[in-house]
């Protein structure tokens, strides 16, 4: 699919620029070349084979620096063909900076369609959060994952913690969730809160709020996580248990977010971002899934009107 | 061993060698007292121990006694399956009827044998404990080792505020970090944790080395109190011969990787055979 025209670079850079959906460009579709998403793809079904397990892959060279989404970007590439249609959203917002610069590289490297809405799109990148619309089957998730490792805060070797996913030996993590619950009466994981992928593997499931966290168990929707910094990627099968760590007797537990609703579309069963007002002391809350949040309000011409009043939906997002 | 039992021993050991290095066949025939080395003179491989057979049956007290270089750690460490040996096979009779070696099993066995059946107490603490965290946790964590089932949170507490008692620690201390405790508070903290899964076999090795007279003589009767109590069977490796005379029944002396002397510890204390532990006991300061 390598569709070449000869250009000077500056005419092909600026080419590119100005035609999202143009071709005429002399990089392969989807910017990897063939032999490159090959090897991850491999890897991506060896992840899936074996939910939860790091698989090391190269983490090839993008135009992007490490610790920016490269592995999610790496994973997109890969797996992104024609016929797709992506959404790329940075903490639940597709407005931002980091969301619109990877949506519009990918739109740039295959003219693929791209949209905002989680039901349309087939691949979505994402960057720490889950979108509150359920997904369907069919769909991949593409995480962006900044440490895969979730023994890394007990066992700082990266060789003994291999070594303890492979014996099943979890005892320390287990011991950290005993002295958070003695200390503090709770785990008091933020984010990053560390999962069992089908009663097997401990994963990270990436910086999500314990929010999202349910919302992985059992998805119909293909879930992928790359970290391209750290070379490791690895895979949530549609349907497959994940469940967090937690004692018998001590239950898991979202963030509080009872009393509060968005400010814009009155939601409740939506994670919310926190905006502090100028005075310093009140806050307001408003949806973290700006999608979520902007089509609640075109569906229900009442909330419409209260949200007219306030912002523009495009305005909303980043907290 | 002259002593005979009716029921089958609880560990049993044939025939062990560790050596370090590339071993040829040399090292064993040109090692050992009567050459009065350990390290093979043509590859330079230092021979640990070698030969080591020996029975402990339950409810007792087996000392290993032998000056620093003797191979006693060593020795332990290969029971307590942190070690791979050169040769030779552990038995023991809850795995696979005591004919299984355990030097056979998988890593996943062997761990989970570690942690079921072998309690184990260094002679630091720091090597046998977690000095980042609580004392309950490094408690806790035998009691944890576990992906199988959600553990629960109140047994595990109460059980690790059970063994605290059990130790003669304050209980009011569980939560404070194992840091902040004393030479003898962090041993028992070492006692505890080994006991936390009720394990078939405790080994020790040089509990109370590190530790001053007063407080070494505490930490030998818990350890004695504990034993007369459950009549755990217990393999302990000591340079000191006042701690051997004081818990144990039965007694291997060691030289340069290889028993020397074996029998009842009375009868070796009183009257020494080899050189070795005729010397060894002249210089006992007593």
């Amino acid at each position: 699919m390598r569709t070449e025209v000869r250009l000077s670079r500056t005419q092909r850079s600026l080419e590119s620029l100005h035609s999202g959906k143009d071709m005429s460009i002399a990089y392969n579709f989807a910017y990897l070349n063939e032999a490159i998403k090959r090897e991850i793809r491999r890897k991506i079904l060896k992840a899936i084979a074996i939910p939860g397990y790091q698989v090391a892959y190269a983490s090839p060279e993008i135009p992007i620096a490490r610790g920016w989404g490269t592995g999610g970007l790496q994973i997109t590439l890969s797996l992104i063909g024609p016929g797709d249609c992506l959404k790329v959203i940075d903490q639940g917002c597709d407005d931002s900076v980091n969301a619109v610069n990877l949506r519009r590289f990918i739109s740039m490297m295959t003219g693929c369609e791209t949209t905002t809405e989680t039901p349309k799109a087939t691949l979505i990148q994402t960057r720490h959060r889950v979108p509150d619309t359920p997904l369907r089957p069919g769909q991949i998730l593409v995480f962006q994952v900044p440490i895969p490792e979730p023994l890394r805060e007990v066992e700082p070797r990266d060789q003994i913690t291999r070594r303890m996913h492979a014996e099943g030996d979890y005892g320390l993590m287990w011991v950290k969730l005993y002295e958070e619950t003695v200390l503090w009466g709770r785990v008091t994981v933020g984010a990053r809160y560390p999962v069992l992928v089908h009663g097997r593997y401990i994963m990270d499931p990436s910086p999500i709020p314990r929010w999202d966290i349910p919302k992985l168990d059992r998805s119909e929707a293909l879930l992928l996580f790359g970290a391209g910094r750290e070379k490791r990627l690895y895979a949530v099968p549609p349907y497959t248990s994940v469940e967090p760590l937690t004692f018998e007797d001590v239950p898991f537990t979202v963030e509080n977010q009872v009393g509060k609703a968005c400010e814009l579309c009155g939601s409740t069963n939506s994670f919310l971002d926190e905006i502090p007002a100028d005075d310093g002391v009140t806050s307001t809350w408003i949806c973290s899934d700006t999608d979520y949040c902007s089509r609640r309000r075109l569906q229900d011409p009442r909330v419409k009107r209260l949200s007219l009043r306030m912002r523009k939906p495009t305005e909303v997002g980043g907290a | 061993m002259g002593v005979k039992c009716e029921s089958p021993p609880v560990l049993k050991v044939q025939n062990l060698g560790k050596i370090y290095g590339p071993g040829c066949p040399n090292c064993v025939g040109l090692t050992g007292p009567e050459h009065g080395r350990n390290v093979c003179p043509k590859c330079l491989s230092i021979v640990a121990f070698y030969g080591i057979s020996l029975e402990l049956f339950e409810a007792e007290v087996l000392g290993i006694v032998g000056e620093s270089g003797s191979g006693k750690s060593s020795l332990l460490k290969c029971l307590h399956l942190d070690e791979e040996p050169w040769c030779g096979s552990v038995y023991h009779k809850e795995v696979g009827n005591g004919e299984r070696d355990l030097f056979a099993c998988s890593a996943q066995q062997k761990r989970a044998i570690r942690n079921k059946l072998f309690g184990v107490v260094y002679q630091s603490p720091e090597v046998g404990l977690r000095m980042g965290l609580t004392a309950g946790a490094n408690i806790a964590e035998p009691l944890l080792l576990t992906n199988k089932n959600k553990p629960n949170f109140r047994a595990v507490r109460s059980r690790i505020l059970h063994l605290f008692h059990q130790v003669e620690l304050p209980i009011g201390r569980v939560d404070d970090p194992i840091r902040s405790f004393s030479g003898g508070m962090q041993q028992r903290v070492q006692i505890a944790k080994a006991l936390a899964c009720n394990p078939s076999v405790l080994l020790l090795d040089e509990p109370t080395s590190g530790l001053d007279v007063s407080v070494q003589a505490s930490v030998l009767d818990l350890i004695r109190r504990i034993q007369w109590d459950t009549g755990l069977p217990i393999v302990i490796v000591s340079h000191d011969l006042g701690v051997i005379r004081l818990l144990t029944q039965r007694t291997l002396v060691m030289r340069l990787g290889r028993v020397v002397e074996a029998g009842l510890t009375d009868q070796i204390l009183s009257d020494p055979q080899h050189p070795y532990t005729q010397q060894l006991v002249a210089s006992a300061l007593t």
